[in-house]
């Protein structure tokens, strides 16, 4: 038997039951809450290639947060088996031999479930490296759910014991710290955006959002391409200041984008009549949206020249006006998880565990909190921005 | 006759004495001992404007008469001052107005049909065609506007620039094309304060940005010991240098004219008199206006202050070559002006007003009313500066954070972009200026719209560097704390409050100097 934070409502049930309330505890501990503290029973590491994991730290993600508050799609709710133990990122020790990576070792996962963890043929995303991409996410010898960590079967970061498949697993190097290395699976996300984004020398880049998609997204760009001028969107005040750390070149308030990116570039800024939304012609070569808000994925349409691209990193939701696309021909490009073949040729958690060693990431892991405290632990994840954190973690083996 | 400058020292008789406020006034208790330099009294007008126009043109300085430079079949240039002075607007008809239609009467009689007219707005705003109406007249604007024969300069149309060579100390000069061509350059000048005219007429009012920026940089301006005498300022050098070049290539026929003190007319005629000399009626007249002043919406308060038009009176006009012309006109400029103080002091108080030479028509942004305060007051003096090194300054200005997008495009950014990041002008100047100064949109607003060039905030930021070196404290009365924080300076609430925190650096009993103006003065500290 194990301690584990356990979602067992679903997604579909909670988002009708709900009351909205901006403040998570509030939203938790009402009847609807689809979360719940429980001893439940070990998940089983019974088939080939798979072991038990012990987590050290287990990050709370936006992701997470979306599927605890409901406000993740209904799309997704084809993509889950309940009741199941959340968490994805995570470092942990491995409680048994799993090929050939011996018992004790430090490892982190790379959550996407594919066809060589559910044990059945590669279909064609597998089988070319872009495993981000499996189309056998719901069959196999594992319950459906695209990720541990919306899997009944596998448990996840945020329960005592879980367990995954070799395909997924990569050592830790002895130098860098449990603190860094849980962020590896954010990082590895933030590394497949900026290889996705296509930059070519010198073009210039907007991220829109500073919480950990955007600021790591900001620090993979600086790492992995030779962008020019990369312009931030932060909000707070402690945002601001890792954005410059992590390779801005410009940081704009949220109501400044416009005049921001219009001077780093030197567009033309025209404003449509009535109320409607001002835009730019010119604008960013390339624009990498970290929030996923209506507001937000207006913004980038608006402010990327014409031809160019828009990545969204983001979960994003719906509602938001495509002329832009249509009008400036822009190619809009999605990023979702990260592969083992990334256009670098190499997995994205290679480059990942690079980058976590060399970053300036101390502190990063900004608050960390038992299990038993989950209710303080999601309220504190989804202030992060203005408390001046980026990353909360449960500490599970305090819990 | 007209009263000099006047220099009063505050007793306890002394009333509370009027402070420019933005689009309002103050009136302020001072303490004991604080030195009030009042403006000298208008000088008389010349009684007939045009027979003394007729009389410039027909009896120049170093020059032959203007009929006999004009004959048929040249190219003829008539290049005029913009909106920028004088301060307030004048009524009309504008001086300019006037000389104009001689200079053409006698162009018409000599058979010359190949004119134009040019704004010499260097890097200003364009004005619109009724600014233009304004000071052309009806008659001269009907018979040139519609033909495109009287216009704006445009310091951006490469195709309509000429670059007539390098000073010897390197220095770009480029200017209208037109202008640059023609068998003759007429520019006609409006010298309100002396750092106006000269060879700042055509080598700056007809000048691109790759011309402006050997002088318009912050070593430059900050070298400039007095901008109202052009011997003492590096600026005026350069311009003056220019001048040899350009005058080598270009015939130019310089008309400059002065004006008097004469600013405040009607109900705000109380401005132009000494406190303690108002009658009861000047004393109602002040509460009666303060009163609606106090209790207008901004708009409206707005719209009282920018309709504000002065009948100034003409104290004299010269033309001819350049340079004598100009020494003409800055001895009855600095007669109007020039008050003798005596030693500077540790505290230089001046009321900041609501118009400045770029905001005729707009509003007095932040970044314009530090200029107006520290660039153009401040540097209002022949000598030393009123204050002493390292002593303070106090201004009087609401400063809000209020803008003309229209007017003032970059002005917005800069404030927003550039002031957050430095204040210092030549970090500002090295990192910023040349990104603003070719940002496509700026110049794009600068030629098709209403707006002064990308580069100009950076200018008005280079105009108050020497104050920026020269004084230790720079506080404003009643100021919005953020914008003012935001350039580098502190607020107080009262002239007390910006005392006692000055103190640290000027003591508790610092010698102060009032500069009351408007109407303008030029301080001759011995
Ligand atoms: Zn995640
Ligand atoms: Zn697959």
């Amino acid at each position: 038997m194990m301690l584990a934070l356990e979602m067992y409502r679903s997604p579909a049930k909670f988002l009708a039951a709900k009351a909205m309330g901006s403040r998570i505890p509030s939203l938790l501990t009402g009847p609807a809450a689809p979360l719940r503290l429980v001893t439940i029973n070990e998940p089983k590491a019974d088939k080939d290639g798979w072991a038990r994991i012990r987590p050290i730290l287990s990050g709370i993600c936006g992701s997470d947060l979306g599927m605890v508050t409901g406000h993740t799609k209904l799309y997704f709710s084809a993509l889950v088996s309940l009741p199941f133990v959340p968490g994805h990122e995570i470092v942990g020790e491995l409680l048994d031999d799993c090929e050939d990576l011996p018992k004790g070792t430090r490892v982190v996962m790379d959550s996407v479930l594919t066809c060589a963890a559910r044990g059945v043929e590669p279909c064609d995303g597998c089988a070319s490296g872009h495993t981000n991409l499996c189309d056998r996410i719901t069959v196999g010898h594992v319950a459906p759910g695209l990720q541990t960590g919306f899997c009944s079967d596998t448990g996840g970061g945020w329960g005592n014991v879980m367990v995954a498949h070799r395909s997924q697993l990569y050592a830790v190097p002895d130098g860098l710290s449990d603190e860094r290395a849980v962020l590896t699976e954010p990082l590895a996300g933030a590394v497949h955006t900026a290889l996705r984004a296509k930059i070519e020398p010198g073009q210039s880049v907007l991220v829109s959002g500073a919480g950990a998609v955007g600021l790591f997204a900001t620090l993979a760009l600086r790492e992995l391409t030779q962008a020019g001028r990369i312009t931030v969107v932060a909000k707070h005040a402690r945002q601001r200041e890792l954005a410059r750390a992590f390779g801005a070149s410009d940081v704009v308030a949220p109501d400044e984008v416009f005049r921001g990116v219009r001077r780093a570039t030197g567009a033309f800024r025209l404003k449509p009549e009535m109320n409607a939304k001002e835009f730019l012609l010119g604008g960013v070569d390339v624009a990498v949206d970290a929030v996923g808000s209506k507001e937000s994925i207006d913004t980038v349409l608006r402010v990327t020249k014409a031809g160019g691209r828009v990545v969204l990193a983001g979960m994003p939701s719906t509602g938001a006006d495509l002329s832009p696309v249509w009008f400036r021909e822009l190619e809009l490009t999605g990023t979702y998880a990260s592969s083992r073949g990334e256009p670098n040729d190499r997995p994205a958690f290679e480059t990942a565990l690079e980058i976590a060693a060399k970053a300036p990431l101390d502190g990063i892991v900004g608050a960390r909190y038992p299990l038993y405290r989950w209710r303080e632990a999601l309220d504190h994840a989804q202030s992060a921005g203005r408390l001046g954190t980026v990353k909360v973690a449960f500490d599970v083996r305090a819990s | 006759m007209s009263r000099p400058g006047f220099v009063l020292e505050v007793d306890d008789r002394t009333p509370p004495l009027l402070v420019h406020n933005g689009e309002g006034f103050k009136l302020e208790r001072f303490p004991l001992g604080t030195r009030v330099i009042y403006p000298p009294e208008s000088l008389p007008a010349v009684r007939d404007v045009e027979e003394a126009i007729q009389n410039a043109l027909l009896n120049p300085l170093e020059s032959e008469p203007l009929p006999e430079l004009l004959y048929a079949g040249m190219r003829l240039t008539i290049a005029f001052d913009d909106i920028s002075i004088p301060l307030p607007p004048m009524q009309k008809p504008d001086i300019r107005q006037r000389i104009i239609e001689a200079v053409l009467t006698m162009a018409a009689d000599a058979g010359v049909d190949d004119v134009e007219l040019i704004s010499a707005n260097a890097l200003h705003r364009r004005l619109t065609p009724n600014e233009l109406r304004d000071i052309v007249g009806e008659r001269v604007f009907r018979s040139f506007y519609p033909d495109g024969k009287l216009y704006n300069f445009d310091a951006e149309d490469r195709d309509n620039l000429s670059h007539l060579g390098q000073t010897r100390h390197g220095e770009d000069v480029e200017i209208s094309k037109r202008a640059a061509e023609s068998d003759l350059l007429v520019y006609v000048n409006v010298n309100l304060v002396a750092m106006d005219g000269g060879h700042k007429s055509t080598s700056i009012g007809l000048a691109s940005y790759k011309s402006l920026k050997h002088h318009h940089n912050s070593h430059t301006m900050i070298h400039s010991r007095s901008f109202m005498d052009h011997k003492a300022s590096k600026m005026h050098e350069s311009a003056w240098r220019m001048g040899e070049v350009l005058t080598q290539h270009v015939k130019v026929f310089q008309i400059e004219t002065s004006l008097n003190n004469d600013i405040f007319g009607g109900p705000l005629q109380f401005l132009q008199k000494r406190e303690w000399e108002w009658s009861i009626k000047d004393q109602a007249s002040f509460l009666a206006t303060k009163r609606a002043l106090d209790i207008a919406p901004p708009k409206l308060r707005h719209k009282i202050f920018t309709e504000t038009k002065s009948h100034y009176g003409l104290t004299g006009i010269n033309a001819g070559k350049i340079e004598p012309v100009h020494d003409r006109t800055l001895e009855m400029v600095h007669r109007q002006h020039l008050v003798e103080v005596q030693g500077q002091s540790d505290v230089a108080i001046m009321g900041v007003p609501f118009v400045g030479p770029y905001n005729v028509n707009s509003v007095m942004n932040p970044i314009l009313a530090a200029c107006m305060g520290l660039g153009y007051y401040f540097n209002s003096y022949r000598g030393n500066p009123v204050v002493r090194k390292d002593g303070a300054v106090i201004l009087y200005h609401p400063v809000d954070y209020e803008f003309s997008q229209l007017h003032h495009p970059s002005y917005v950014d800069f404030f927003e972009e550039v002031l957050s990041e430095s204040t210092d002008p030549a970090t500002i100047e090295a990192k910023f200026e040349k990104q603003y100064a070719e940002d496509p949109w700026y110049i794009h607003l600068y030629r098709t719209s209403n707006a002064y060039h990308g580069v100009h905030p950076f200018y008005m930021w280079y105009w108050i560097s020497h104050a920026l070196d020269h004084c230790g404290d720079i506080v404003w009365v009643g100021a919005n704390r953020k914008t003012v924080e935001r350039m580098g300076f502190r607020s107080a609430s009262t002239l007390q409050d910006a005392l006692e925190m000055v103190s640290h650096s000027v003591g508790r009993s610092p010698s102060i100097t009032y500069l009351h103006n408007p109407p303008h003065l030029l301080a001759d500290v011995r």
